[in-house]
């Protein structure tokens, strides 16, 4: 049986971050105001409250902030990718973002590695901004 | 100063399982029904004389379980005017107990009945897959995120990058967990486990193993509050609520804000301790929500039982095994004892049990004041009750 992958529900306000992933770009809120970036993307700055916020492209590096080795995977979609790393990114900017480190040795993954972003296409909707060591 | 209105616990009661599954046959709002009425029978009232109902859950959803109070109210046929369905995960009925106590302090209520029922296991529900990729969740399960034991590694893994807490340390709390399980009849897991056995199972989501996990089982439990003065004509001795408190921080655990430290558990304990006006030291047992073995260590150190970073040395040498220094999880938790997926519930009703003195081989000597402490979510939700012999 081929069970496949959840993909992201996209909403209003995630629709320019996963379109900027399928064009190749990491673009994430930047608030007007407070000048912070946030993620994940939402109406109002998570920092100020403020709605003065615009979609801004960053620069896509950024460090393992922790991660985990799935060893068992989260459903049966997932089973052919085990063990994969599954790992919070701190972004350059600030933000955190969850995501998957592209490795062939999972072992060789820590915290504080550096990464940058690359992109995984996994429908015609969806590309999934990955990372890998740098 | 004392009250007439002071809260108390009145009854309590939980179903019995047998490998981890229910021994009666009944739905699972037929087991909730069960013991709602075991429970306030146990206090000497009947559920007609009910009030106030509060519950959590994850049955019927999507369905009646979506108005949860409701659909369990319609179930025992009473009409409460008093209700909560606080669902804030696992610590839920921490903070039920928090919301009864008010209601019962203002006169809002007289007698408050706090249920949860859950058939995981018999219906083979639960999988490390779980939550639909919608809203802030799309942007960590088409990831892989193993749910939820993955956002708990996570921590885990910065604790231990932090302040070098080791897998060992893990251990030390599954194994005294397991040792109070051999006292508690009651108890799912009751064979005897060893460090090495912790860290030789599979494992699952690194840093954590099999044996850092939570069980998977069914589970039914209630208990019943009421006034301190309409107790005094109750047949059951009761346990005075002195203090609570809770909060929450995230969902997603990316948007933890600082994955090795438990904020919820250090703002509901501090709020909790000062209501009730003891100190560290007052504690004589201590009930700490264990999903996993980490989840107990960053609660000891955000509820100030140590220092942040140096859990790992206080749970080290077995001290809070049976006949340690530090008593906790004395029923054997939800890593032995029982786990139907809130296991907030029954740390309450343990607590209760050793107030009263009525735990045979694990009684802890004594014991006169208990902290129970939940969290629910991914490490997202904390509350905090103190209990008191009366």
């Amino acid at each position: 049986m081929i069970t496949e992958k959840p993909l992201p529900v996209i909403d209003h306000d995630s629709a320019p971050y996963w379109e900027a992933a399928r064009e190749g770009r990491l673009d994430i809120p930047l608030c007007g105001d407070c000048g912070k970036h946030h993620f994940y993307p939402r109406s109002v700055c998570p920092y100020c409250h403020s709605d003065n916020l615009s979609f801004d492209t960053v620069s896509g590096r950024g460090e393992v902030h922790t991660f985990t080795i799935a060893r068992r995977p989260a459903g049966p979609a997932f089973a052919d990718d085990v063990p994969y790393v599954v790992a919070l990114i701190e972004l350059e900017e600030g933000p955190r973002m969850m995501s998957r480190i592209q490795t062939d040795d999972p072992e060789n993954v820590h915290i504080g590695a550096k990464v940058e972003v690359t992109f995984v296409k996994a429908t015609d909707e969806v590309t999934f901004p990955y990372f890998k060591i740098i | 100063m004392k009250n007439g209105r002071d809260p108390v616990i009145v009854g309590i009661a939980d179903a019995s399982l047998k490998d981890g599954k229910f021994v009666t046959n009944a739905s699972v709002l037929g087991h909730a029904a069960l013991v709602a009425k075991a429970a306030v029978e146990e206090a000497g009232l009947k559920l007609s004389d009910v009030d106030g109902l509060l519950t959590a859950g994850m049955w019927g959803v999507p369905g009646p379980g979506q108005l949860a109070t409701v659909t369990l109210g319609e179930y025992l046929n009473i009409m409460p005017t008093f209700v909560d369905g606080t669902n804030i995960g696992g610590s839920a009925f921490e903070a039920h107990v928090a919301h009864a106590a008010m209601a019962l302090r203002e006169g809002y209520c007289e007698v408050a009945l706090i249920v949860y029922s859950s058939d995981q296991k018999s219906l083979r529900s639960r999988n490390l897959g779980g939550r639909p990729s919608v809203l802030s969740m799309q942007h960590e399960t088409p990831y892989g995120m193993p749910t939820p034991v993955g956002g708990y590694a996570m921590a885990a893994q910065r604790h231990m990058h932090e302040y070098g807490t080791t897998s060992e340390n893990l251990a030390e709390i599954a194994v005294a967990t397991r040792k109070w399980a051999q006292l508690n009849p009651e108890a799912t897991r009751r064979d005897p486990l060893s460090i090495d056995d912790v860290l030789s199972s599979t494992m699952i989501s690194e840093p954590l193993h099999l044996l850092d996990c939570c069980l998977v089982t069914d589970g039914a439990g209630a208990i019943v509050m009421t006034t301190a003065e309409r107790a005094r004509d109750l047949k059951s001795k009761p346990v005075a609520v002195k203090g609570y408190g809770e909060a929450h921080t995230h969902w997603a655990i990316g948007e933890m804000p600082d994955l090795a430290r438990l904020l919820p558990a250090q703002k509901a304990g501090e709020r909790a301790m000062k209501m009730a006006g003891v100190s560290h030291s007052d504690i004589d047992v201590v009930e700490i929500y264990d999903s996993f073995t980490i989840t107990v260590l960053l609660s000891l150190e955000a509820l100030g039982f140590c220092k942040i970073g140096e859990g790992g040395d206080f749970v080290s040498g077995q001290r809070t095994a049976p006949g340690g220094r530090f008593p906790m999880n004395t029923s054997g938790g939800g890593l032995s004892a029982l786990h139907p997926g809130m296991f907030g519930m029954f740390l309450l009703i343990e607590a209760v049990r050793q107030l009263r003195g009525d735990c045979g081989e694990r009684q802890v000597e004594g014991a006169e004041t208990a902290l129970v402490h939940g969290t629910g979510g991914t490490l997202s939700s904390g509350a905090t009750v103190i209990l008191q012999k009366d």
